[in-house]
């Protein structure tokens, strides 16, 4: 990679999060210099000044809370995404499965599912990461399935002509035409659920887990009036949510560099 | 009059669809010699698309049959004997030009280098050499069409089915793949059935125009098209030229005339 190359994309990247930077600069300013104009409480809203050194001196705590809670938001993410994603593909090959049980998904999917968190947290036990997994994975299933089910089905006909010109079977047909066809479809259900994970996760704690989970850490820390550790407990879990969804992201970026939409050229 | 050199032989094919009992063809009968370009033209609703399904395969006939190369229809269609090319390109958009023309290689399991080197004969074929490794959005819709013809040409079928394969482009690049066609189909020898609307394209391009009549479909006449070879610019001048489409024209009309205007629309939303 020549220097050039290196400025042009510098300057690229410099156009692309610039103003997002200039926006979040100017938000976190304006909260804490608004504190300071209209003498807002403490507890009401704390400084970010204060937040970030509480980020900083409860860092021992807080970080391994969050990477705690974050396993367990992965596990859910990965066991549903990828139920998700089965489910479809029996679905789409078996249409008479289809017809019995898609508008039975379609309903759940509509379902506050995390309106379940404190049954899971009965189901299983609630000190034990599979709870939090649990919920997560539900909440991930259902936009992973309704998504991918209708990437596999909006193939366009011809197509499928074509490939059966090729004496193609429904495997190859599968393989070469309906998955890749999906594959933007699904990626966008996944940063969906990645985002639904960490909620899962944290909120399903807040109805009770471990003393290592960041999601009870908060709820524990608001209990107590501590309402800058609390909101410090609140950035731990942003940055981590949105670090699985830069993952995601990324991932989309490699598997579907292809796509019209999301050409670098 | 099955003789050795008939590629594809229609005999007796009828096509009713369930569906509002509509008979879209009409115990039609067709031999194709090898080598040959046929033309099938006719109004919306004819039956001409439907035909050329059901010599792929892609379409049961209701009754009749179909043999290519002396094999039935379905047996022809497992042996990959033709290509097809649609109105639209039907490119995947996941797959770089030279992948997409590469599929129906790998369908056949040819190994990579051998896929390689026929890939860019076939880009030098459709003069799209050094497009290899675009992908298909950054194409004109001439190219992406040239592209499609590649891919059904590239495992060197017999036979090429062309669905109205020019009918989404501008009459300048459709002249002009017209001749590139021409002169693709003089260097490969295959056999082609063609499907169009135009009737100048269809005298332009083949050596017997099929004309069809709808409802229900049925061949309405066929056009020998003796035009001397090869065809150029000039053919399209040529006062021959003018009385073979004036011809075709008139067993178009003749057939078209007793449909009524409300029939017409009903044909033209079945063809689509």
């Amino acid at each position: 990679m020549s220097a050039a190359t290196l400025t042009v994309r510098s300057s690229k990247a410099a156009r692309e999060w610039g103003p997002a930077l200039i926006v979040a600069v100017a938000v976190i300013g304006g909260w804490q210099g608004a504190i300071a104009a209209f003498h807002i409480q403490q507890f009401l809203l704390p400084k970010p000044s204060n937040i970030a050194t509480a980020l900083w001196n409860d860092r021992s705590t807080l970080w391994p809370a969050g990477w705690y809670t974050f396993k367990e938001a992965l596990g859910g993410f990965a066991l549903g995404s990828t139920l998700g994603v089965l489910f479809a593909l029996i679905v789409a090959r078996f249409q008479r499965v289809g017809s019995a049980l898609m508008p039975i998904a379609i309903a759940a999917n509509a379902v506050p599912i995390i309106a379940f968190a404190p049954i899971f947290n009965a189901w299983f036990d609630p000190l034990q990461p599979t709870s939090k997994m649990a919920i997560a994975g539900v909440l991930c299933f259902f936009p992973v399935l309704v998504n991918t089910l209708r990437g596999l089905q909006s193939v366009r006909p011809q197509q499928i002509e074509l490939m059966r010109a090729y004496a193609a079977g429904e495997i190859a047909i599968y393989r070469r035409v309906r998955i890749p066809t999906a594959l933007p479809y699904i990626f966008t259900s996944l940063k969906v659920a990645s985002v639904l994970a960490m909620i899962g996760a944290v909120v399903g704690e807040y109805f009770g887990g471990s003393f290592d989970a960041l999601g009870v850490l908060i709820r524990s820390d608001a209990q107590i009036l501590d309402f800058v550790t609390a909101w410090a407990g609140i950035v731990v879990a942003s940055v981590l949510g949105i670090t699985l969804y830069l993952a995601v992201a990324i991932a989309e970026r490699v598997f579907v560099r292809w796509a019209p939409g999301g050409r670098d050229v | 009059m099955t003789e050795p050199t008939t590629v594809v032989s229609v005999s007796g094919v009828t096509k009713t669809f369930p569906r509002g009992n509509v008979t879209a063809l009409q115990d039609i009968n067709l031999d194709l010699g090898a080598g040959e370009f046929i033309s099938l033209i006719g109004p919306s609703g004819c039956g001409k698309s439907t035909l050329l399904r059901v010599i792929g395969d892609l379409v049961e006939p209701t009754s009749g049959a179909v043999t290519i190369n002396g094999k039935s229809a379905p047996q022809a269609r497992t042996d990959r004997d033709y290509g097809i090319v649609f109105q639209d390109a039907v490119l995947f958009d996941w797959r770089t030009v030279a992948k997409n023309i590469e599929l129906p290689l790998e369908m056949l399991g040819w190994d990579k280098a051998k896929r390689r080197a026929r890939v860019e004969e076939m880009l030098s074929l459709v003069e799209l050499t050094g497009f290899g490794d675009h992908h298909p959005w950054q194409l004109s819709g001439g190219m992406q069409q040239r592209v499609s013809i590649a891919r059904a040409l590239a495992f060197e079928p017999a036979l090429l089915l062309m669905d109205e394969p020019f009918g989404a482009l501008d009459e300048m690049t459709r002249e002009r793949l017209n001749l590139e066609l021409l002169s693709i189909w003089q260097q490969l020898r295959s056999t082609v059935v063609f499907v169009t609307h135009s009737i100048s394209e269809a005298v332009f391009l083949s050596t017997r125009v099929v004309v069809m009549s709808p409802r229900p479909g049925r061949i309405a006449g066929i056009v020998d098209i003796d035009l001397p070879g090869p065809r150029s610019v000039e053919t399209r001048e040529d006062p021959r030229f003018f009385e073979l489409v004036t011809e075709v024209r008139e067993l178009l009309r003749l057939r078209g005339e007793h449909l009524l205007p409300e029939e017409e629309a009903a044909a033209a939303r079945e063809d689509a």
